[in-house]
């Protein structure tokens, strides 16, 4: 029988496409109400620490550098109070086999592709993570197909996104450029439902595993070199998959008082399904545009239940403007010799800041940084930005910045200044929008206990949230 | 000209605008949704314009419009930009004194 391939047809077969595809039922986490089993559904992966690690090593992927930023950290203390600014530390995920710490969400989920017997896996992604299947499907032998949101109705596309297409297709990937839209999850399901390939979700509980390597490292290399735990570790956010694995990571190797900071470059005011917009952004990823909905919504990925849960494991949400991150991304290399794409430094932006709070001799981690290449690189970024009519000045980023219209570069690194968002809210939001996801008006004490470790709170806050 | 087993792009539209979902902004709305792939020709010979079939990476299968013979990628470290040396000039200046 030939299965009908409209717009549709395809939509309404999604879950026994994704069911299929994923090899996990995600019904058997249900409670059938708001709460969902999130531990179990991280179980189901089977593997534990060690043995994700060992994949991973397999594969050239983990046991990354930490390195000191020595002159980042002093010039940052020419901008705090006597005795402050904390010591910056960077984890050079840039040297995971694919360029970025999405090898090790890719490890995993290929690995496990593979196992299952699986021809080939398939990505939708316009990020780092295309390359890191790709990388690994070449690495394991497996088919791979990355689909990408890409152009504008004119062709147009970023350079930063060109840069990764072209980085799949040199690991032998197909790569399935679309325009902007969400209907490229239509596309998305098509090809699998046609290739039976193995869905390698950046949100699966495959892929969440392969983060936790990365909290660990983070913990063992402090230990060993510093003594102590790290004070304060700051992931770029987007999805949410960074900081969950890392924090779980991190809480696996019994780090309890690390405050984790999500950071993403605020690019309020642009919409992120628009076409005439989308190439008005100088930044493709680690921004709101992705990190909030993400944050407080997380379950409207290609998964029925995402594995990463940015509020699950956020102490703090800031926010850094593009133009800072452009700036701290020239500094990295002029004042530490470390050229590095940008959007990965967002976190070191917010860090760069966020050290001026803390005392001399505290540790600040951050959690990545990402390869560099034609393209994806603050000057085909900003020239880009410049052809498309945005103007990029020096000034003040927080007083000045306008997501689509400027860039505004700090005048000097102490115009760098994070901004605090009102991770309360973005908590309040989360719980309304699960109720009423869920169509409950009176939740139970196991919806109250979920709410509440969904959003790092207790069930107090959720009660009053819902005026109980 | 392409020939059969050449490695070309193909284009083609997903979804006409009118049929697209209702829940995006209004300029996208407009836009068809559209795609493009690469792969071999699977025809003895076509021009740009052609209706064609691919062989993608991946061995799919894939149909539409051929755009490009021996498509190659164009982008680059981009034009200058003279405010990145203006930040270069500031932190020696900060951390050193000038010159170092």
């Amino acid at each position: 029988m030939v299965l009908a391939k409209d717009y549709d047809s395809v939509m309404g077969r999604a879950n026994e496409i994704m069911k299929k595809a994923l090899g996990l039922d995600y019904q058997e986490f249900e409670s059938g109400s708001i709460a969902f089993d999130y531990e179990a559904l991280m179980k189901s992966t089977n593997y534990t620490l060690e043995e994700v690690a060992k994949i991973q090593a397999k594969t050239a992927v983990g046991n990354t550098p930490l390195i000191e930023l020595r002159n980042l950290s002093t010039l940052s203390r020419k901008y705090a109070k006597p005795g402050y600014g904390a010591r910056i530390f960077a984890k050079d995920e840039a040297a995971n086999v694919s360029g970025s710490f999405k090898a090790r969400r890719a490890a995993c989920a290929v690995a496990h592709a593979k196992k299952l017997g699986y021809k080939g896996v398939i990505a939708a992604t316009s990020g780092n993570y295309g390359a890191a299947v790709a990388s690994q499907a070449a690495m394991q032998g497996l088919e791979c197909i990355v689909v990408q949101e890409c152009y504008d109705s004119k062709g147009v596309g970023q350079p930063e996104i060109i840069e990764k297409a072209r980085k799949c297709e040199a690991y032998g990937a197909e790569v399935v450029q679309l325009t902007v839209g969400p209907e490229l999850f239509y596309s998305f399901l098509s090809i699998m439902e046609d290739t039976g390939y193995f869905n390698a979700s950046l949100y699966s509980p495959f892929g969440i595993a392969g983060v936790e390597t990365l909290g660990y490292e983070i913990a063992m290399q402090c230990r060993e070199l510093l003594g102590k735990d790290p004070d304060m570790v700051v992931c770029t956010n987007a999805g949410g998959g960074m900081i969950t694995g890392t924090a779980r990571g991190l809480l696996k190797a019994g780090c309890t008082n690390t405050e984790i900071v999500a950071a993403s470059i605020d690019l309020t005011g642009l919409h992120m399904a628009s076409d005439s917009q989308f190439n008005k952004k100088s930044c493709t990823t680690g921004h709101t545009g992705f990190g909030v909905p993400y944050a407080t919504d997380p379950d409207h990925s290609d998964v029925p239940r995402s594995a990463a849960r940015t509020l699950r494991y956020a102490d703090r949400y800031v926010t850094v403007t593009q133009g800072e991150v452009m700036y701290i991304t020239e500094a990295l290399a002029n004042l530490e010799g470390i050229e590095r794409g940008p959007a990965g430094n967002t976190s070191l932006a917010a860090a760069f800041s966020l050290a001026q709070e803390l005392p001399e001799d505290a540790i600040l981690v951050i959690s990545e940084t990402e390869y560099t290449g034609a393209g994806k690189h603050i000057q085909p970024q900003l020239a880009f930005a410049r052809d498309n009519g945005i103007d990029i000045i020096f000034g003040d980023p927080a007083k000045e910045d306008k997501p689509g219209v400027n860039i505004v570069l700090p005048k000097d690194p102490g115009y760098i200044k994070h901004q605090e968002a009102d991770i309360n809210r973005f908590r309040q939001s989360l719980i309304n929008r699960a109720c009423k996801k869920a169509g409950v008006t009176n939740p139970s004490e196991a919806d109250l206990k979920f709410l509440a470790e969904e959003t790092k709170t207790n069930v107090e806050f959720v009660k009053k949230t819902l005026g109980l | 000209m392409s020939k059969k087993g050449d490695w070309v792009r193909i284009h083609s539209i997903v979804l006409k605008a009118e049929e697209r979902t209702g829940r995006i902004p209004e300029d996208t709305q407009k836009c068809d949704f559209q795609q493009w792939t690469k792969g071999f020709l699977q025809d003895e010979s076509a021009n740009i314009g052609d209706e064609v079939t691919v062989k993608t990476a991946a061995n799919r299968i894939v149909k539409g419009t051929l755009i490009e013979e021996t498509p190659y990628y164009t982008h680059s470290y981009g034009k200058f930009v003279p405010e990145i040396i203006e930040i270069d000039k500031q932190l020696r200046q900060i951390m050193f004194g000038g010159d170092k």
